[in-house]
């Protein structure tokens, strides 16, 4: 009886020597006449155990992890192709504690199929929110996903819906479909894990999207650090064009929708819609004024929805189990489920998908397990190098849009990056700053020069010139980009510096507001015990 | 040769420089002109794409390239030591290559592993929870290999 063995091939399971375990498996498993059957599949989003070998006995997939090439011949020994004992072993994978109580909608199917097989994309609910998508009219479509409550996964949590909506009223000879694949925050890998793991789900959602707004081309604008992404998603569209799930005649239908990839060239503001539209057309990928917005004059100058990967691969489960389905997830205006990305100085980094609601501090602790250092954390940047820092303090807010913008921060793309006590917030706030320097597409005053003045204020508040009056200067500037930058790589860039400031006076060699006052009662208490 | 291949393709200037780059490590200066010429652009629209975009480089890089990762889950998790040891191994800063050419550094803004932090990435393949070791292991091999 042949044995079936999963060893991801997500990157980060590739990083850590997937590669080279697989092979070891196959190189143990021929040598002692052993039929197995070796599946490549995405990753479970456990990162710190990964490669996460997963082998399917008649009780379920048993995990073991993470494993080298070196314990390959010991997991034999132990007979680990019955689910055997050994020192690796984590059981049922769907038992673990990290799994159990996720709320995977989105993620579905990521790490448990082959994600180029399409055969085992249908098998596991594949395509069935396009075949409900083919028996409704294009408008009603629209309306189930506004119905849902959706919002742009990409940051900016912008209503999927009525973007759909507006490109749909559009009357145009042609009309497109873009993905930003252009994941370029520090700490996020949610598309990348959707893309290598279940490539079919994004490109179902496309089709999807095109057949509600009447957009029979579209574009997948992928980063060029993601060069295996790059090779699955090409290889799961040819297999969709080969069974007509994209083409002239989808499924029959007479629909028409083709896809591609395209490559970007590691400019991270190519991630801002406009710029990604400039970039896609073959030109430097500087910003565009709005108005007008990409859903009237978009991609060639033609309405264009542009959507995140996750928003695009959550579509066909929204079509498939209905809007009311989806939007029972989650809380306040934030409907439905969002993939949080824990990393950083974490002890557990991985994917959780939960509903909105659940707190920093479950994320941390419950799931991350404290720091990978075992020190305290001192701060969390959430939402990608815009998003604000985050102070123990704050470690109760909700993950929820609304929730994070009363408190001056963003959930962005979800991904949650941790740093211990060891971390020096001004050097963060200069980093910022240089980033956005280095980012810059140049095209308005304030983030062009701004960021450059900003790490110069910087370098000389980290030499102790000057701090309090220096810090007066920062925040000037910060405003300054907060309300005269184009987009949000300089309107955001404040959010990073203003939040290491305000949580983390100490670091920039100033006071924490009040402190003085503070030190002065506790004088006073002193002196009434005397 | 690649020129005819993206010359009816919209927006295809981006998909023509990274087959040339793919092909050759880089984008001749002296190709601008012919570019140019086939998708109706001029010699300063073409340089003014090549040089806003980090990944096109201008000049042949070293046989490898070594990407160390600059993004805040990677420096949470000490990648600016990882910076210092390479430019100090390899005798170079950022963007150049080593004198026997065969290893070029260059920063890289989020490599997506960011649960496997610090990350580096040498030619295509990325490595996650990258020590000081690790890295004088992946130069050795790199320097070695062809």
């Amino acid at each position: 009886m042949t044995i079936r063995i999963y060893v991801p091939r997500d990157s980060s399971a590739l990083s850590m020597g997937a590669d080279e375990v697989a092979t070891k498996i196959v190189v143990e498993a021929a040598r002692r006449a052993i039929s197995v059957d070796v599946v490549r599949n995405g990753s479970r989003g456990m990162f710190w155990l990964e490669p996460l070998v997963e082998v399917v006995t008649d009780k379920g997939r048993v995990s073991y992890g993470p494993v080298t090439p070196s314990d390959v011949a010991s997991l034999f020994d132990s007979d680990f192709l019955n689910g055997g004992q050994h020192a690796l072993c984590h059981g049922l994978t769907d038992e673990l504690h990290w799994l159990k109580n996720q709320e995977r909608l989105t993620f579905a199917r990521v790490g448990i199929t082959d994600p180029v097989s399409l055969d085992d994309y249908l098998a596991h609910d594949g395509y069935r929110g396009l075949q409900r998508a083919l028996s409704l009219a294009p408008a009603a479509i629209v309306q189930e996903v506004a119905e849902s409550g959706l919002r742009g996964r990409g940051g900016a949590a912008f209503p999927t819906g009525i973007k759909w909506k507006t490109v749909f009223d559009c009357q145009a000879d042609q009309k497109y479909i873009v993905c930003n694949a252009d994941e370029g925050d520090s700490g996020t890998y949610s598309d990348r894990m959707i893309m290598e793991g279940d490539p079919f789900v994004l490109i179902e959602g496309m089709t999807i999207a095109g057949l509600a707004v009447g957009a029979t081309r579209g574009y997948i604008y992928l980063r060029s650090e993601y060069p295996d992404a790059l090779a699955i998603l090409n290889e799961a569209i040819a297999s969709a064009y080969a069974q007509q799930y994209l083409g002239d005649n989808i499924l029959g239908s007479g629909h028409r929708f083709h896809l591609e990839v395209r490559r970007a060239a590691g400019a991270y503001i190519c991630g801002e819609e406009t710029s990604l539209l400039e970039s896609l057309e073959g030109k430097r990928g500087q910003v565009r004024f709005k108005p007008p917005l990409p859903a009237i004059e978009g991609l060639f100058g033609k309405p264009t929805v542009v959507n995140n990967v996750v928003s695009l691969a959550t579509v066909p489960i929204i079509l498939d189990k209905g809007a009311e389905f989806y939007k029972n997830f989650g809380m306040g205006r934030s409907r439905g489920t969002l993939p949080f990305q824990l990393a950083g100085n974490i002890k557990q980094g991985g994917l959780v998908e939960k509903a909105f609601g659940l707190t920093l501090r479950q994320l941390l602790y419950d799931y991350g397990g404290g720091s990978a250092s075992g020190r305290p954390i001192k701060a969390v940047q959430v939402g990608g190098p815009l998003g604000a820092y985050l102070p123990e303090s704050q470690f109760d807010t909700p993950l929820d849009y609304e929730k994070f913008s009363e408190i001056w921060a963003v959930l962005g793309h979800g991904g949650v990056v941790a740093f211990d006590d060891t971390v020096d917030m001004a050097k963060m706030a200069r980093y910022a700053f240089e980033f956005c320097a280095v980012e810059s597409c140049g095209k308005c005053t304030p983030c062009r020069i701004g960021s450059t003045r900003g790490v110069e204020v910087l370098d000389k508040i980290m030499g102790g010139s000057d701090c309090e009056k220096n810090i007066t200067l920062v925040r000037d500037l910060s405003d300054t980009l907060l309300n005269g930058s184009l987009c949000a790589l300089g309107g955001m860039t404040p959010y990073p510096v203003l939040s290491a400031i305000n949580h983390f006076p100490e670091d920039f060699g100033i006071r924490r507001p009040g402190a003085m006052e503070e030190e002065q009662a506790e004088l006073e208490k002193v002196d009434i015990s005397y | 040769m690649h020129i005819a291949a993206y010359k009816a393709v919209p927006g295809g200037l981006l998909p023509l420089l990274h087959a040339i780059q793919d092909d050759v490590g880089y984008i001749p200066e002296d190709s601008y002109a012919s570019i140019g010429k086939a998708l109706n652009l001029s010699v300063a629209e073409v340089h003014g794409v090549v040089s806003f975009y980090h990944h096109f480089r201008t000049q042949p890089p070293g046989k490898h390239i070594l990407h160390i990762c600059r993004a805040e889950s990677c420096q949470a998790m000490g990648s600016e030591h990882l910076e210092i040891h390479a430019k100090s191994k390899l005798g170079i800063d950022y963007h150049e290559t080593s004198l026997n050419g065969d290893i070029t550094l260059e920063p890289i803004y989020c490599l997506g592993n960011c649960a496997l932090s610090p990350a580096v990435m040498l030619d295509e393949k990325v490595y996650g929870r990258v020590s000081l070791t690790r890295l004088d292991e992946l130069i050795a091999v790199a320097e070695v290999a062809e």
